[in-house]
């Protein structure tokens, strides 16, 4: 998730019967459940009742402000942006990855990775000194009659940073596993490159391929640190829907910030959803 | 993760018919070199190059100035008090998800991923209202404990703890199953007691799989910025962790400063990440 990306959830097989202690068993699930109880499920009925609490005014008040809507509607834009950029490169850099083989394909292969692992808040820095003042691309940026820094190509271009492994990371181990007979026989047969690639190796890579684009979608909408530092949190230009939430707190507009942070998180969550059923789809089409 | 690429057979890539259209490979490979180089080495190269403008004494004297240095201490010592909870806790969480039936197994299966799908400027959100002084945890504990959480270091590790939860058990699930149970069996018919089969039989093997979770978690970890902004807020030398304090250096325009710290960041978790590549290669190795 983020990060090293999660692997595909595991099934759960039937346990064996246990050989040990009788009360090991429950003191593990116990000190687990209070855990994550205290860890993870309290906070968040915490924040669905500071939400609430005043019923579903403040979602109206929030859902109607024009503000707000650009804000979420630049989200989703980004978002939408990163996913399709990140979904055809990632594909490329897979099939590179998998199915080439030349020098430096194992630099290549760690370097792709380095994006979970490097700060949201040095990514956006990352595009402010590439297209800042003596940035080395800003006479290109120039050149192109865009501003870059501050602005919003920049605010694309880090959650594009951020989210580049995704695609890539889902798609390799089914590139693997589907082999070549299939593209060598339809090749042998005279189908030409494109016509391999779409009939034969797309629709057998479909359901990894959906489960990085919305791993990649759920980490875009998420995205705070790059898009404030590279946007610079300019309210009704370059404010998010998380930079909306982070200003809410900070003037103390509680309730706008809860608010709008339950329907982030909601629709997270239905993603996170979304996710579950296209892996069964994918555990199930293997 | 790092490794996936490691294990594909050499053999197969080139036995295959490489006769029609070379250079539509040749255009794919510089296609996928030409977006990694520009998107993730440039940029990279770019930090680099601006935290030595001034050559490794300049380097030196921006990271030991007492507030970046302090906000580094920060940063490395919650990540490490975070990773070991997480060890624990989540070789426990493995534990019971695969080898016990439970009421609610699922929902704690699915539970897991949760941090992974939610922002984390939310997670912050989350443990503020929870953990803050009006908090209903938070409350007992300032009150009872006279324990301060929002604003102040256990704040940061709580929310370490949640947004990097998932690694270490996704990293022990897949091994603890494959696991078989026959050495377990063995230990105790050999007459060992639980303890002694957990510590010398299971502990063992899953130790690879815990120190790369632990690993990625801790790079994760050093990062991590929206839950810990929100958290902790921004008082040096009490608060600030490394990456709020390079937003607070790019804010007040002193970008070499920003740089120096971004480079120790980086360096960091750059060799977190070859060390667990390291580890897979040698596990990967160690079963063909």
């Amino acid at each position: 998730m983020p990060e090293p990306a999660p692997r595909a959830r595991l099934k759960l097989r039937r346990p064996p019967p246990p050989r040990e202690w009788p009360w090991a068993k429950w003191l593990i699930v116990g000190t687990v459940l209070s855990y994550l109880g205290v860890l993870v499920l309290w906070p968040l009925l915490a924040v669905l009742r500071g939400a609430f609490a005043e019923g579903l005014g403040p979602f109206a008040m929030v859902f109607t402000d024009p503000v707000v809507l650009r804000a979420f509607g630049l989200t989703v834009g980004i978002a939408l942006i990163a996913v399709t950029v990140n979904g055809v490169f990632g594909l490329i850099i897979a099939w590179v990855l998998v199915r080439d083989s030349f020098p430096g394909r194992a630099l290549l292969n760690g370097v792709i990775d380095l994006p979970f692992v490097v700060s949201p808040v040095i990514v956006g820095y990352m595009v402010l000194l590439l297209f800042g003042r003596d940035g080395w691309l800003t006479p290109l940026a120039n050149a192109l009659g865009t501003r870059v820094a501050f602005a919003l190509p920049g605010m694309v271009l880090a959650t594009v940073f951020v989210t580049l492994p995704f695609v890539t990371r889902e798609l390799m181990p089914v590139l693997r596993e589907i082999g070549t007979e299939g593209e060598d026989a339809a090749g042998t047969l005279g189908a030409g490159g494109w016509t391999v690639f779409r009939r034969i190796t797309l629709p057998g890579v479909r359901w990894g391929l959906a489960y990085g684009l919305v791993l990649t979608l759920a980490r875009a909408l998420g995205e705070f640190g790059a898009v404030l530092v590279a946007g610079g949190a300019v309210t009704g230009r370059t404010e998010t829907a998380t930079l909306f939430i982070y200003r809410s707190l900070d003037e103390r507009h509680y309730t706008e910030a809860y608010a709008a942070a339950v329907t982030l998180g909601a629709v997270s969550f239905a993603i996170l959803f979304g996710m579950e059923l296209v892996r069964r789809r994918r555990d199930a089409s293997r | 993760m790092a490794a996936d690429a490691r294990g594909a057979p050499r053999a197969e890539t080139a036995s295959r018919p490489e006769g029609r259209a070379p250079w539509r490979r040749l255009s794919l490979r510089a296609l996928a070199l030409g977006y990694v180089l520009l998107f993730i080495a440039l940029p990279i190269a770019a930090v680099v190059a601006d935290g030595f403008s001034d050559g490794l004494a300049g380097l030196l004297q921006d990271v030991t100035r007492p507030v970046a240095w302090a906000a580094i201490r920060l940063t490395l010592w919650t990540a490490a008090l975070m990773t070991a909870i997480n060890a624990v806790m989540g070789t426990l969480t493995a534990l019971a998800l695969v080898r016990y039936s439970f009421p609610g197994r699922s929902v704690v299966n699915a539970m897991v991923d949760l941090p992974f799908a939610i922002p984390t400027l939310v997670t912050g959100v989350m443990l503020v209202i929870l953990y803050g002084p009006q908090g209903a945890l938070g409350g007992w504990l300032k009150s009872s404990w006279g324990v301060d959480v929002i604003f102040a270091p256990p704040g940061i590790v709580l929310a370490l703890l949640f947004i990097s939860m998932p690694f270490v058990v996704r990293s022990v699930q897949p091994v603890l199953m494959a696991l078989e149970l026959d050495q377990e069996q063995a230990a105790h018919t050999l007459g060992a007691s639980p303890w002694q089969s957990f510590r010398r039989v299971l502990l063992p093997a899953l130790a690879p799989a815990i120190a790369t979770g632990s690993m990625l978690a801790f790079a994760r970890a050093l990062g991590e910025f929206g839950s810990i902004v929100v958290v902790a807020g921004n008082f040096p030398f009490r608060s600030q962790t490394a990456p709020v304090y390079i937003l607070t250096q790019i804010e007040s325009d002193h970008q070499r400063a920003a740089s120096a710290v971004s480079i120790v960041l980086l360096a960091i978790a750059f060799s977190l990440m070859l060390v667990v590549d390291l580890v897979q290669r040698r596990r990967e190795a160690g079963r063909a």
